[in-house]
């Protein structure tokens, strides 16, 4: 039982999201994970003013029981189910991050320069976190769809749509990691 | 019971994009350098086995676990909102390292900042509905 505790590869790990998906499709619904957002808004009362976020809560509900799930999942994994949660990137992108002072890189799940305890009190930290996500609800909402809404369930429902989004996710991205990393960090 | 297995289905997809590492900032950034084959095989499989898993539920026109018959809806044709809305999103998801999958997952995970990039998604989320009639889809 010890491969629980270590990270999963990904011959385990990508046959289990297709699993996920194929579950969401036999209980009846999808494999979308951003529409959780415009229902936050809803929630919040936005489809009083705006009438995009008009829409029954009702209808929604299942999404935000996955979304409970998937926070209660993040809480299981990393209290019982792993062992050292640091992850074990290449040494290229480690001295690649070194060089850009995240020292954390090889050593963490997540980079403490940007999700350590010092960030509530950083500025440049709250605005790269607070950008980034603006981006990621944005555009996700703009695409229709995220990484699991496109990327996973739209190409394997061989969707064209799709195919443009994703090409496009990969260009954002390469775009911010290549050229406006070094500007920023 | 379909509320439990919505709930059911949420925490293993929570539990695989932990111990995927799918929900690592760091794996991300590796990914965009194209230094590892770790996010590509993860998500190469998941759309492989996806494809044949869609193919087979379309073909054998089976019915929901609740007796429902099954739409898997077509994506709308169109080119601009997913080329403009994919480039923003990505540029997003390497700057915060995480898309809304795991930014849930990380919530329960206890990494409290990633609450900034909720918070900025739901704000981005309300943005688009404020300007979706001015934008080119």
């Amino acid at each position: 039982m010890d491969w629980i505790y270590a990270p999963w590869p990904w011959y385990v790990s990508g046959p289990l999201i297709a699993l996920t998906m194929a579950l969401l499709i036999l209980v009846g619904k999808r494999f979308g994970m951003s529409t959780n957002l415009e229902t936050f808004c809803s929630l919040g009362g936005a489809g009083k003013r705006i009438p995009y976020f008009n829409v029954n809560i009702k209808s929604r509900k299942w999404g935000l029981l996955v979304v409970l799930g998937a926070v209660i999942g993040g809480f299981l994994s990393v209290n019982f189910l792993s062992a050292d949660t640091s992850v074990n990137i290449t040494p290229a992108t480690v001295s690649q991050l070194n060089t850009l002072g995240f020292e954390s890189a090889g050593n963490a799940y997540l980079p403490s320069e940007l999700f350590g305890e010092g960030a509530w009190s950083n500025v440049k930290t709250v605005l790269v976190l607070l950008v980034g996500g603006f981006l990621v609800g944005f555009g996700a909402r703009y695409a229709g769809g995220c990484t699991s809404g496109h990327s996973i369930s739209g190409i394997s429902n061989l969707q064209i749509p799709s195919i443009i989004a994703t090409i496009g996710f990969f260009l954002g991205g390469l775009l911010m990691v290549h050229f406006l990393y070094p500007l920023i960090f | 019971m379909k509320s439990l297995s919505y709930l059911l289905i949420g925490i293993f997809f929570g539990i695989v994009m932990f111990k995927s590492e799918a929900a690592s900032w760091f794996r991300i950034y590796e990914m965009f350098r194209f230094d590892s084959f770790h996010m590509y095989g993860l998500m190469g499989s998941a759309l492989i086995l996806g494809a044949i898993l869609i193919g087979l539920i379309k073909r054998t026109k089976v019915k929901s676990f609740f007796g429902e018959k099954i739409v898997i809806a077509e994506k709308q044709k169109s080119f601009w909102r997913y080329a403009l809305g994919g480039i923003l999103f990505g540029l997003g998801w390497a700057l915060a390292g995480a898309c809304p999958g795991p930014i849930y997952v990380l919530v329960g995970a206890g990494f409290w900042p990633i609450l900034i990039v909720l918070f900025g998604a739901v704000l981005g989320t309300l943005c688009y509905g404020l300007l979706k009639s001015k934008l080119p889809h």
